[in-house]
C-alpha cells in the first residue's frame, strides 16, 4: 500500500523511560512507526513489549519522553480519546453482550443512525469472516471466533493504529498459522497500521514489515525481517531469531584486511559488512545459520570451503534432517539443516563427515555481545 | 463411595429433620407439639393475623433488614473492588478485621455496641440494630462480591476505555451488568441474615422488638407454640426462597464470567 | 482508598466497641448508666475466683470443644464425598443443599430441638407411638447433652464448607502420582489427601469453635440450669443484674481464652500441613 505520507512517521516514540518502583521497565525507547506498516514488538516475556504497547494505547504512564501519534503529543490523552484500538490477549469479549453488540460497542457515541451502526458492525463482522454470527451469545464462541470478534470490534472504529497484544497465543498451532495469513491479508485490505506484540519469532518474521526486538526494556535491534535474520547486531538477537551456531574465533587486521581464525574451520577473510556490530578485533564469536552449511556426500566436492566433522546426533523431520555435528577441536555441536532429497540416505550418528561452509555466510560478533 | 453416599444421605436427613417438623405441626390441630398428629388445620396461620404486636415486629424487621442489606452491600462493593484490584499495605490485616464478625460470637458484637451506645448516652432502637446487622452482614456481602469482582477480567474494562468510553460509562455499561448478579445475591443474603438474626436485635432493639425477638417472647407461652410453628414455617420458607433466588443469581453471574466456584463461602 | 468506607465502618462499630468492652471491664457500675471510672481489677478477681463463673467458663470450653470435635469428624466424610464422589455438575447442588438449613432462622432451629427433645416432645411421643418406649426419656433435654447435640446440628455446614474447599483444591493428578508410585488407596489418603486437606480442617475447627463458645440461644433454650454457658451469664450481668463491667470482664476473659486456643491451634495445624514448605496455593 503506497501512501503519500509514507516518510513521516505515524507514531513516534522519543526517549521513553518507565520505572515500576526500582524496576526499569522501558529504557530509552526511540521508535518511528510508519503509516500502513505491519510492525512487531518481539521479545521474551518480561522484556517490556506489552508495556510499550500499552503505553501507545494510553494504559500506561511513562516517566520521560514523548509519544506522538500523527504528530500530536499524547501525554495526558486517555485511552478512550486516542486514535488507537486494541485487540487484547484475552480478547476481552464482553460476556453479557451478543456478538453484534460487542462489535458495535465503540459506536455508541458515533453520530450515526442506529441502522448505520448495525450496518457498520455487520460489515466488520463480514470482513473477519463471521457473517451471520451477530446474534450469537459471546460466551458460545470458540477461541478463533472470539479473536475475530475482537478484531472486528476494534476495526469498526477505523483507528489510525490497531494494537494487537499476543493475539494468537491462545490458539492452537493450525488455527494460529491460518490466522497469521488472514491478519496479513486483512492488514493489506484496510491499510491500517498494525502493531503486534509477540514472543514468537517465527510469527514476527512471517507477518511483519519491520520488527523491533526487545530485551530487558530496551530495543536491541529494529529492522525488516530479512536484515534481522541475516545480520543480527548481537549474539543475543541472533540467538533469539531462528537458530544460530556459534564458534569461538580471533580476528586480526592485516594490511587493511580482516582475517578470522575460527575454531574447527580455520582461517578466512571477513568483510566489515559481516560485522553488524562493528569489527571485533581480538577475541570474537562467529555465527552461522544451519542452512548455510551442507554435508558433503561421497563424490561431492566443496563449492566453498571444507571442514571435517563428526555427526553427533540426527533429527529426522520428514522434509528436513537436522544434524548436530562436532568440528575438530570444538566441544559443543553445531546444527546443520539439510533438505531430504529422494534417493539420498540420511547419514548415521558417528559418521565422519565433510562439511561445506561459505565464508560469506558468517556473521562476526564481539565475544561478549 | 457407596457407604459414603448412604452416610451423606442420612446426614442430610439429620440436617433437615427439624425443619421438616415445622409444617407438620403448623398444620396440626393439637395444641401440644407431639405425636400422634391430629387433624389438618390452618387455624394457627389465621391466629397469626390476630397478633397485632407481631405485625409491628414484622414491619420493624423488614425495615431493618432492607436498610442493613443496602448498607452492607454498599460497604461490600467498596471492599470487594479494593481487594480485587489493588494490593495495599496492611491489606490482609484490614480485611481480616472487616471479616472478623464472621467468627466473632454475636453476643460479643451485641454487648460491645450496647456499651458504646449507653456510654454515649443514646437510646437503643431500630437504628442500633441496623448498625449491628450491617456489621455482621458486610463480611458475607464481601465474600460474595469478591468472587464476582475477581471473576471480572480487567481487560474488559480496558477494552471499554479503548473503545472510547469514560470510566463512568464503563462502570455503567460493563462493570455493573457483570457484577449485578453478585450484588443481588449479596443483597438477598444480607436481608436474610438480618431478618433471622436474634442476639444483636435482642440486646439493641429497644422498645420495638424485631420479629425474632418477638418470637422469642412467644416461646414462654405454651398456648402460642402452634402459632410459633406457623410463623416459623413462613420464615423458613421465605429464607429458603430468598436463598435459592440468591444462589440463582450468583450462578448466573458465575456462568457469564465463565467460572463457577460453587457455594457462598 | 476504596476500602476505606468499609474499614472506617468496622473501626467505628467494631474496633472502638471492642476496646470499650476492655476499658469498661476495669470500671465499677454505680448506677443504671453511671460508672466509677477508677481503674480496678476487682472484676477480674471476682470472675476468676468465683466458682460459678469458673464452672461456666469450663463448661463452655468443654461444650465448644466437644461440639467442634463432633462436627468436624462428622463433616469430613461429607466434604470428602461431595468433593470426590459427586459428579462435578452436581457438586454445587450438594453444597447448596447442605448450606440451606444454615440460612434459616437459628432461633427457630434451636427451638425445634427443644420441641423434639422435650419430655412430651416429638422424639418421646414418636417413640411411644411406635411402641419402642413406655416411659419418656428425660435425660435428653435441659442438660449439656442437648446443648451439644443442638450446636453440632447448627454448625454442621460451617465445618463442611472449608474442608470441601480444601479438598477441591487438591490437584487430582497428585493422587494418581501417589498410586503410580506404589501407594495403596488408604496410604494415598493418609499421605497425600489428608495433609493437603489440613488447612481446611484447621479452618473448620476455628470457624466452629470460636462462635460456639459464645453461643447464647442454645443453652438458654435447651440447656436447662445445668447446661448454661458463659454467654448466658454475660447477658444476665448486662441486662438483668445491671453489672456491665463484670459482664464485660467475662466477655474479655472468654475472648482471650478463645484467642489463645485459636493461635495455638493455628500453629499446630500449620505445622501439620507442612506450612513451612510454603508455595502451595
Amino acid at each position: 500500500m503506497v501512501d503519500m505520507t509514507a516518510d513521516t512517521p505515524l507514531i513516534s516514540l522519543q526517549n521513553i523511560n518507565k520505572h515500576y518502583g526500582d524496576y526499569h521497565a522501558l529504557r530509552n525507547i526511540n521508535l518511528d512507526i510508519r503509516q500502513g506498516e505491519f510492525f512487531s514488538l518481539l521479545g521474551p516475556s518480561g522484556c517490556g513489549k506489552t508495556t510499550l504497547l500499552r503505553t501507545i494505547a494510553g494504559f500506561e504512564d511513562y516517566d520521560t519522553g514523548y509519544v506522538t501519534i500523527t504528530g500530536r503529543d499524547m501525554r495526558g490523552v486517555p485511552a478512550n480519546k486516542r486514535p488507537t484500538n486494541m485487540v487484547f490477549q484475552s480478547y476481552a469479549i464482553f460476556p453479557h453482550l451478543s456478538v453484534i453488540e460487542n462489535v458495535a460497542f465503540g459506536l455508541r457515541k458515533a453520530r450515526m443512525s442506529k441502522a448505520d451502526k448495525t450496518q457498520a458492525a455487520e460489515a466488520a463482522l463480514e470482513m473477519v469472516g463471521l457473517k451471520g454470527y451477530g446474534h450469537r451469545a459471546a460466551h458460545a464462541l470458540s477461541g478463533g471466533q472470539r479473536q475475530r470478534v475482537a478484531l472486528a470490534r476494534a476495526l469498526v472504529l477505523k483507528p489510525k493504529v490497531l494494537l494487537l497484544d499476543e493475539p494468537l497465543s491462545a490458539l492452537d498451532r493450525k488455527m494460529r498459522e491460518q490466522m497469521q495469513v488472514e491478519l496479513i491479508k486483512l492488514q493489506r485490505e484496510v491499510g491500517i497500521t498494525f502493531i503486534l506484540v509477540t514472543h514468537d519469532q517465527e510469527e514476527a518474521l512471517v507477518m511483519s514489515d519491520r520488527i523491533a526486538v526487545m530485551f530487558e526494556g530496551e530495543i536491541a535491534q529494529c529492522d525488516d525481517p530479512e536484515v534481522l535474520y541475516r545480520n543480527p547486531k548481537s549474539k543475543r538477537v541472533a540467538d533469539f531469531i531462528g537458530v544460530m551456531n556459534f564458534l569461538p574465533a580471533t580476528v586480526r587486521e592485516e594490511d587493511g584486511r580482516y582475517i578470522a581464525t575460527i575454531a574447527g574451520l580455520g582461517e578466512t577473510e571477513i568483510s566489515e559488512a559481516q560485522c553488524p556490530g562493528g569489527v571485533p578485533v581480538g577475541a570474537a564469536t562467529v555465527g552461522f545459520r544451519p542452512e548455510t552449511l551442507t554435508l558433503l556426500y561421497e563424490g561431492q566436492s566443496a563449492t566453498h570451503r571444507e571442514a571435517p566433522a563428526m555427526i553427533d546426533e540426527v533429527v529426522y523431520y520428514g522434509d528436513m534432517t537436522y544434524y548436530d555435528v562436532r568440528f575438530d577441536g570444538v566441544d559443543h555441536p553445531a546444527r546443520i539443516s539439510m533438505r531430504n532429497i529422494f534417493g539420498r540416505d540420511v547419514l548415521a550418528v558417528g559418521t565422519q563427515a565433510r562439511v561445506n561452509w561459505s565464508p560469506g555466510a558468517l556473521v562476526v560478533f564481539e565475544q561478549s555481545a | 463411595m457407596k457407604t459414603l453416599k448412604v452416610y451423606a444421605i442420612f446426614y442430610l436427613i439429620f440436617l433437615y429433620a427439624p425443619i421438616f417438623l415445622l409444617p407438620l405441626f403448623a398444620f396440626n390441630s393439637s395444641t401440644i407439639i407431639a405425636f400422634p398428629l391430629e387433624s389438618f388445620t390452618t387455624e394457627w396461620f389465621t391466629q397469626l393475623l390476630t397478633l397485632s404486636e407481631m405485625h409491628g415486629a414484622l414491619l420493624n424487621s423488614l425495615k431493618i433488614a432492607v436498610i442493613s442489606a443496602l448498607l452492607a452491600t454498599t460497604l461490600g462493593i467498596f471492599a470487594a473492588m479494593a481487594v480485587s484490584r489493588y494490593s495495599f499495605p496492611g491489606q490482609k490485616g484490614i480485611m481480616g478485621f472487616i471479616m472478623l464478625p464472621l467468627v466473632l460470637p454475636e453476643i460479643i458484637v451485641a454487648v460491645s455496641l450496647l456499651i458504646v451506645i449507653l456510654r454515649i448516652g443514646l437510646d437503643t432502637g431500630a437504628w442500633s440494630v441496623i448498625a449491628g446487622h450491617t456489621l455482621i452482614c458486610t463480611p458475607f456481602a464481601i465474600a460474595i462480591l469478591q468472587s464476582a469482582f475477581a471473576a471480572l477480567d480487567p481487560a474488559l474494562e480496558e477494552a471499554a476505555y479503548d473503545l472510547g468510553e469514560t470510566p463512568v460509562s464503563t462502570f455503567r455499561l460493563v462493570t455493573l451488568p457483570l457484577v449485578m448478579p453478585g450484588i443481588i445475591s449479596a443483597l438477598l443474603i444480607s436481608f436474610t441474615i438480618s431478618m433471622d438474626e436474634f442476639i444483636i436485635a435482642f440486646f439493641l432493639t429497644g422498645a420495638d422488638p424485631t420479629l425474632p425477638v418477638y418470637l422469642f417472647s412467644m416461646l414462654r407461652f405454651p398456648k402460642l407454640l402452634p402459632a410459633v410453628m406457623a410463623l416459623g414455617t413462613i420464615l423458613v420458607v421465605l429464607s429458603i426462597l430468598l436463598i435459592t433466588i440468591a444462589e440463582y443469581f450468583r450462578r448466573r453471574g458465575a456462568k457469564r464470567t465463565g467460572n463457577d466456584t460453587g457455594g457462598f463461602l | 482508598m476504596l476500602v476505606s468506607p468499609t474499614a472506617l465502618y468496622a473501626l467505628l462499630l467494631l474496633a472502638i466497641p471492642l476496646a470499650a468492652v476492655v476499658l469498661i471491664s476495669f470500671w465499677t457500675q454505680t448506677g443504671v448508666r453511671d460508672f466509677d471510672t477508677t481503674f480496678t481489677l476487682a472484676n477480674y478477681k471476682e470472675a476468676l475466683t468465683d466458682p460459678l463463673y469458673r464452672q461456666l467458663m469450663l463448661r463452655s470450653l468443654m461444650v465448644s470443644g466437644l461440639v467442634t470435635l463432633i462436627t468436624v469428624l462428622l463433616a469430613f466424610p461429607i466434604a470428602y464425598f461431595v468433593s470426590f464422589g459427586v459428579k462435578p455438575e452436581h457438586k454445587s447442588l450438594w453444597i447448596f443443599l447442605i448450606t440451606i438449613p444454615f440460612w434459616t432462622s437459628y432461633l427457630i432451629r434451636v427451638f425445634l430441638w427443644k420441641v423434639i427433645l422435650g419430655y412430651n416432645g416429638v422424639l418421646n411421643s414418636g417413640l411411644k407411638v411406635v411402641g419402642l418406649l413406655e416411659e419418656p426419656l428425660s435425660f435428653i433435654l435441659y442438660n449439656v447433652n442437648a446443648v451439644i447435640l443442638t450446636l453440632a446440628h447448627a454448625y454442621a455446614p460451617f465445618a463442611i464448607l472449608p474442608i470441601f474447599v480444601a479438598l477441591e483444591k487438591i490437584d487430582r493428578s497428585l493422587l494418581e502420582a501417589s498410586r503410580d508410585l506404589g501407594e495403596s488407596r488408604t496410604m494415598t489418603f493418609l499421605r497425600v489427601t489428608l495433609p493437603l486437606a489440613a488447612p481446611g480442617v484447621v479452618a473448620a475447627v476455628l470457624i466452629v469453635f470460636i462462635p460456639t463458645i459464645g453461643d447464647y440461644v442454645t443453652p438458654r433454650l435447651v440447656g436447662g440450669p445445668g447446661g448454661l454457658m458463659i454467654a448466658n451469664m454475660i447477658q444476665t450481668q448486662f441486662l438483668r443484674l445491671n453489672n456491665a463491667p463484670l459482664g464485660a470482664t467475662l466477655a474479655v476473659i472468654a475472648m482471650l481464652i478463645v484467642a489463645v486456643i485459636a493461635v495455638v491451634f493455628l500453629i499446630l495445624g500449620n505445622r501439620a500441613a507442612g506450612g513451612k514448605k510454603g508455595g502451595r496455593t
